[in-house]
């Protein structure tokens, strides 16, 4: 399959998966928003140029807004996160040329430790502008910060459960096709 | 080096250009949060944003297969649901009352035989919900029924309970409901037994309570009190809203801000009515002639 269909599924089933079920669990959201989708974006390839990362998480972001009547609120925290992921990589990355020699940022390609560093980083940023904009008319601060930790914490809880099903098979590329 | 005024301006216009390809990407990345916030803002004053209404259709075409899925698990409590409805009509019919004392008798009003329509205020239709939110702090509600099916912007919305929302936006076959749990969303309502008008509104705390303000103290309220739309509010005719809660005193005003319980189960919306008021365009023209008069 490839990387590009690989993509377009993945895309339809997050969003799907955000909108039909993670969002219609009653009874958290006094605190807590489960959220998964933007692991979209964290799984998009290394090979993408800036300009287009930052856009496909705006058109995802915005898709996500239409099928939850809040037309620009995602798509501005997942324009966010597209944007600072690629310092964040080179940041990171522990060996040099990985995102040669691998796809996309996974466990197998970085590491345990500074993949999910990423995770973390990109989660929190993500929260913290995502509930930022939601509150930003009412709300005391204490409720915005306990929101966002425990987000965070039941975000990072799916991510690794994802993580654990579905094992993302990278393999290491050479120049031999 | 000599340096006129032509040579500065390409120099001033080279280091432009090269600002503009150095930070391409962070001005790109700044014009699309631009972009999304300005829907964001918008979209909160005016319910409408780009594209709305075609992706309107999309997405209400993909819960509306979802909802049917679903629909199939409800249907005992839906069914318990249209059943008390039914009951409750059927107390109401002439045939129920009967007089011992033959001097005085039941007459049946004539009005709901109105076949010309004169009288009508209120026609309501019913519309299967296709989408539900309770879980943010602006929840909406999709229904399957749109501008073809004579759905408009700000008719109001009734389960067999009581109150939903209100109508904020329509596409040809879909309509955006915003529910009484959305935090801009505003109801007059009124105690049915004294007849005190407040506003009823949420929050945004708990899906399981309303709030409902500006009631004078003078009132004589109790919990268990039951609220229901206020005749002002002509979107809607008289109607359950919830029940009281809890009232606070507040020591500042002369207000009481009451806890509402409300009688809409939004966890379980299956069935709704959109009501249309045939009178509201007379009664709005007039009072606008009236303002414009009095200015």
């Amino acid at each position: 399959m490839s990387n590009f269909l690989k993509n377009i599924i993945r895309f339809v089933f997050f969003i799907l998966l955000q909108a039909l079920v993670l969002h219609r669990i009653p009874f958290l959201h006094k605190s807590i928003t489960p959220y998964l989708y933007y692991l979209y974006i964290i799984w998009l390839p290394f090979s993408m140029p800036r300009g287009w990362l930052t856009f496909t998480g705006f058109i995802y972001g915005l898709t996500l807004d239409y099928f939850l009547n809040t037309p620009g609120l995602h798509a501005a925290a997942c324009v966010l996160i597209a944007y600072v992921r690629p310092f964040l990589v080179n940041l990171l990355i522990p060996q040099e040329g990985a995102e040669q020699s691998y796809a996309s940022p996974s466990v197998r390609s970085m590491g345990w430790a500074p993949y999910f560093t990423l995770v973390l980083i990109l989660t929190l940023l993500h929260h913290t502008y995502l509930v930022f904009l939601e509150w930003m008319q009412i709300g005391s601060f204490l409720y915005f910060i306990m929101k966002v930790f425990a987000s965070t914490g039941v975000s990072l809880l799916l991510v690794l459960l994802a993580e654990m099903l579905f094992v993302r098979k990278e393999r290491f590329r050479t120049n031999k096709v | 080096m000599y340096s006129g005024p032509r040579t500065s301006i390409y120099l001033l216009m080279r280091n432009i250009f090269l600002f503009i390809r150095r930070y391409l990407n962070f001005l790109f990345f700044l014009f699309l949060q631009i972009i999304a916030l300005s829907m964001l803002f918008r979209y909160n004053k005016f319910h409408e944003a780009a594209f709305m209404n075609v992706a309107k259709e999309v997405t209400g075409s993909v819960y509306d297969k979802v909802s049917n899925t679903e629909y199939y698990f409800h249907l005992k409590k839906t069914n318990d649901s249209l059943v008390s409805e039914n009951l409750r009509l059927r107390n109401l019919l002439a045939s129920n009352f009967e007089n011992p004392d033959t001097s005085s008798r039941v007459v049946r009003d004539t009005i709901p035989f109105d076949t010309l329509g004169h009288y009508r205020k209120f026609l309501w239709r019913e519309a299967r919900v296709s989408n539900n939110s309770t879980s943010t702090q602006s929840n909406y509600i999709t229904i399957h029924r749109g501008e073809n099916q004579g759905v408009r912007k700000d008719m109001g919305v009734v389960s067999a309970n009581g109150v939903v929302g209100v109508v904020v936006n329509t596409s040809a076959n879909y309509a955006t409901i915003m529910s009484l749990l959305h935090k801009s969303s505003r109801v007059v309502g009124a105690l049915k037994k004294t007849g005190e008008t407040g506003t009823v509104l949420w929050n945004g705390d708990s899906p399981l309570f309303l709030t409902m303000m500006n009631i004078p103290k003078s009132a004589k309220v109790a919990r268990g009190d039951t609220v229901i739309t206020s005749q002002y509010a002509t979107r809607f005719p008289p109607t359950v809203i919830g029940t009281v809660y809890s009232i606070v005193d507040e020591q500042s005003t002369n207000f009481y801000t009451l806890t509402i319980k409300p009688a809409t189960n939004f966890f379980s919306l299956r069935n709704v009515y959109v009501i249309e008021n045939l009178q509201a365009d007379e009664q709005k023209k007039l009072e606008e002639a009236t303002r414009q008069k009095i200015q």
